[in-house]
C-alpha cells in the first residue's frame, strides 16, 4: 500500500516486554510492567485499553509512541520497526503519533501563553513562516472549540479551567495532523459534567479527521461509550481483547467478568439488583507476578493447572480473544448458551 | 428521628482575592440509621460542609451562620473540650487519602488504639489488644500482622480499611465519609463499598457519604443531596432522584454519568464551567449553564419547592 499500512493495520505491537530495573538495599528488583503484549491498531479505530493501576496500560502507550524502548519485542508503525528509526524518519514518526495525557496542568508549560504552546510543534518541525503558524494556531483553537481563538491564544494555562486545558492539549496533539493519538486517561481529572464534551471532541477527531485513537482509561463506562475495540489488561498482559460489543456483552475472561460486574452504575435499581462477582485480595506486585496464570490468585474459577500453565490469548468467537483456557467451562457454568 | 440537622449553614473562606462562599446556606437532615449522600462536582462545597459539621474547616475559613444540630445540640457554640466529647467518639470521619491521615512512623495498632485510649479510657495494652479485633472486623485477614505494620507497608485498600477501623473503633453513631472510595481501583472500591454496607447494616450508624461518583451514591445511599456552587439544589429519596430528577443540574449530572448506548448518540454534558465562588452568578447560580434559564433566573434567587415525599428542588421551573 502506498501509505505503508498493511491490511488496514496502522501499528503493530509484537510480544513487547518492558522491564524496569530498580536497585534497592535488598538487591536488584525487576518490575515487569509490560510482559508480552501483542496487538494491532487499525486504521481509523478507537482502541480502548482498560485495567487497574499497575497493569501496564500507561507503559504500553509510552512504548507505542516510542517514549520508552521495549526490553524485547517490536513495535512497527506502517510496517516499519520504530526502534530502528533515526534522524528524519524518527521525526516523521513523531509527527504521526501524538499523545494526550491525564493531567493537562502538568503537560502545559506554565510560563508560555497558549498560542506559543501551540505554535511550538510547527517551529520544531519547521512548518511555515511565523505568520502562517499563528494562523494555524487560531484554526486549531477553533477546531477544539476554544472560541474566540484570539482570546484563548493570549491566555496562560493557569487562567484556564481543567476542561479548557485538556482542549489545548488535544489541539497540540492535532497540530501536525497525526494518524494516531494516544489518549491516556484524558477525562479522569475532569468533572463529570464536562467529560462528555471532551469525549465528543475525541470522537470528532476520529470520525471527521480519520485519526486512530488509543484510549486508555480505568473507567469502563468511558470505553463503552467511545471504543470500537477493547483490550483488558492485568499485570502486564492483555487478558481479553475484542470488539466492544463482544467484550462488554459476552466477557470471557473471569477478570473482565468481575470488573464489569462491579463497575458502578448510575441507577439505584440496576446497581442493587445485579449479581456482583466481587474479587478478593489485591493486584499482586509486578516485580513478583504469580506463576502460571497471573490472575489465578484472585480467580473464582481457578483449578490446579492454572497455577502452572501460563495461558495465551485464544480465539473465542470471531476476532474476540481471551487468555483463559477454561472460558468454555466457565461460560457453561454461567449458563450462557452458545 | 433526625440525628444530624444542618440549618442554613454558611462557611466562607477568606482569601486575599476576596470571600469565597464555599458553603452558602445549606439545609440538610440525616435520620438515625440512614446513609445520606452529598453529591456534587469539585469545588461545590461538599467537603467544606463535612468539615464544618465537625468544626474542622481550614484556618482561612469560618462558619459564620447557621446551626449544626447533633442529637438536638448545636455544635457551633461548643468549645474544644466539649467538642472532644463528640468528635471521634460520636461523630467520626473517613477521608479520601488515607496516607495523609495515618502517621507514617507509628504502628497501625497504636494508631487504631489511640481513639480507644482517648475516648474509652483504656490502657495502651488493652486498647492495642482491642485494635486487632477492630482490624479483623474491617475485613483485614491477618489482623495481627497488619497491626504490627507501618502504613507504608500496606496497600491503598488496606490503609482505607485501617482508617475505617480508627473511625469506627469507638462505635460512633454518625460516620462522615468524604470520598472514601476514590483513590482506589474498581475491584478494591467494590470491596470497600461492600464493607461499608455490611458494617452499617450490623451497627446501624448513620452516615453522610460525600462523593462525586453517582454510581457509588446509587449503590449505597438511602437519600441524596445534590450540591452546586455552595447550595443544595435538589434532595430526595435515591430512587426518586435518579428516576425523576427535576433540577436541570441533577438531570445533566445523571445523564453525564450514564453510558451512551448508541454510537450515534451525542454525549451528554453540561455546557460551561463551574463558576468561581468568589463571585457567584446572581439569581440562580446554575443559570449561566442552564438550557432552560428564564429571565427570572438571572435576577432572582429561587426558593425551595416541596414536591412531596421529601423531594425538594430549588429551581424556578417548579415554583
Amino acid at each position: 500500500m502506498s501509505d505503508g499500512s498493511e491490511n488496514g493495520v496502522l501499528l503493530r505491537v509484537r510480544d513487547v516486554h518492558k522491564h524496569f530495573r530498580r536497585f534497592t538495599l535488598r538487591g536488584e528488583r525487576v518490575s515487569r510492567a509490560v510482559d508480552g503484549v501483542s496487538l494491532d491498531i487499525r486504521d481509523g479505530e478507537i482502541l480502548g485499553v482498560a485495567g487497574e493501576s499497575g497493569c501496564g496500560k500507561s507503559t504500553l502507550s509510552r512504548l507505542i509512541c516510542g517514549l520508552v524502548e521495549p526490553t524485547s519485542g517490536k513495535v512497527a508503525f506502517k510496517g516499519r520497526d520504530i526502534g530502528g528509526l533515526s534522524g528524519r524518519d524518527k521525526k516523521a514518526f513523531r509527527r504521526q503519533v501524538q499523545m494526550v495525557f491525564q493531567d493537562p496542568e502538568g503537560s502545559l508549560n506554565p510560563r508560555r501563553r497558549i498560542g506559543s504552546v501551540l505554535q511550538q510543534p510547527f517551529q520544531v518541525h519547521k512548518l511555515g513562516n511565523p505568520e502562517q503558524q499563528r494562523r494555524q494556531v487560531l484554526q486549531l483553537l477553533d477546531r477544539v472549540k476554544l472560541t474566540p481563538p484570539e482570546f484563548y491564544a493570549n491566555k496562560f494555562p493557569y487562567e484556564l479551567s481543567g476542561g479548557s486545558k485538556q482542549r489545548v492539549a488535544i489541539a497540540r496533539a492535532l497540530a501536525l495532523e497525526p494518524s494516531l493519538v494516544l489518549a491516556d486517561e484524558p477525562v479522569a481529572s475532569l468533572d463529570m459534567s464536562i467529560r462528555g464534551a471532551i469525549l465528543m471532541l475525541l470522537r470528532e477527531l476520529n470520525r471527521d479527521l480519520g485519526i486512530s485513537i488509543v484510549l486508555i482509561s480505568h473507567d469502563l463506562n468511558v470505553l463503552q461509550t467511545m471504543a470500537s475495540r477493547v483490550a483488558i489488561m492485568y499485570l502486564g498482559r492483555i487478558v481479553e481483547i475484542g470488539t466492544k460489543e463482544e467484550v462488554f456483552s459476552r466477557p470471557r475472561h473471569p477478570y473482565t467478568q468481575a470488573l464489569l460486574s462491579v463497575n458502578p452504575i448510575a441507577d439505584p435499581k440496576k446497581t442493587r439488583e445485579r449479581v456482583k462477582l466481587s474479587l478478593t485480595g489485591e493486584v499482586p506486585s509486578s516485580t513478583n507476578p504469580p506463576v502460571g496464570c497471573r490472575f489465578h490468585t484472585r480467580c473464582p474459577h481457578a483449578v490446579d493447572d492454572c497455577s502452572t500453565n501460563d495461558p495465551v490469548l485464544e480465539l473465542t468467537t470471531d476476532s474476540h480473544y481471551a487468555a483463559c483456557p477454561h472460558w468454555k467451562r466457565i461460560a457453561a457454568l454461567q449458563g450462557v448458551v452458545e | 428521628m433526625p440525628i444530624l440537622e444542618l440549618q442554613d449553614l454558611k462557611t466562607h473562606i477568606y482569601l486575599e482575592e476576596g470571600v469565597l462562599k464555599a458553603v452558602d446556606g445549606v439545609n440538610l437532615v440525616i435520620n438515625e440509621g440512614e446513609i445520606v449522600g452529598l453529591v456534587g462536582e469539585s469545588g461545590c462545597g461538599k467537603s467544606m460542609t463535612a468539615l464544618s459539621i465537625v468544626r474542622l474547616p481550614p484556618r482561612e475559613a469560618e462558619t459564620i451562620a447557621g446551626k449544626v444540630l447533633f442529637e438536638g445540640e448545636d455544635l457551633l457554640p461548643l468549645n474544644d473540650e466539649e467538642l472532644d466529647r463528640i468528635r471521634g467518639r460520636k461523630i467520626s470521619m473517613v477521608f479520601q487519602d488515607p496516607l495523609t491521615y495515618l502517621n507514617p512512623v507509628m504502628k497501625v495498632k497504636t494508631q487504631v488504639a489511640e481513639p480507644l485510649m482517648l475516648h474509652k479510657g483504656l490502657s495502651k495494652a488493652e486498647a492495642e489488644a482491642q485494635s486487632v479485633d477492630i482490624l479483623q472486623a474491617m475485613g483485614l485477614g491477618d489482623a495481627a500482622s497488619v497491626g504490627e505494620s507501618y502504613p507504608h507497608e500496606l496497600s491503598g485498600g488496606m490503609k482505607q480499611r485501617v482508617l475505617m477501623g480508627m473511625a469506627l473503633g469507638c462505635d460512633p453513631s454518625m460516620l462522615i465519609a468524604d470520598e472514601p472510595f476514590t483513590a482506589v481501583d474498581v475491584s478494591i472500591q467494590d470491596q470497600l463499598i461492600e464493607l461499608l454496607k455490611r458494617l452499617q447494616r450490623e451497627r446501624q450508624f448513620s452516615c453522610l457519604l460525600i462523593t462525586h461518583d453517582l454510581g457509588v451514591a446509587a449503590e449505597i445511599c438511602d437519600r441524596v443531596y445534590v450540591m452546586y456552587a455552595g447550595e443544595i439544589v435538589e434532595t430526595g429519596d435515591i430512587y426518586t432522584i435518579f428516576d425523576d430528577p427535576k433540577h436541570p443540574y441533577t438531570q445533566g449530572l445523571i445523564n453525564s454519568a450514564k453510558v451512551a448506548r448508541s454510537d450515534s448518540d451525542a454525549l451528554p454534558f453540561i455546557p460551561g464551567e463551574v463558576p468561581s465562588m468568589l463571585e457567584p452568578p446572581p439569581g440562580c447560580r446554575f443559570h449561566p449553564r442552564c438550557e432552560r434559564a428564564m429571565d427570572k433566573c438571572r435576577e432572582h434567587v429561587p426558593a425551595r419547592t416541596d414536591l412531596g415525599d421529601n423531594h425538594y428542588v430549588t429551581c424556578w421551573l417548579y415554583e
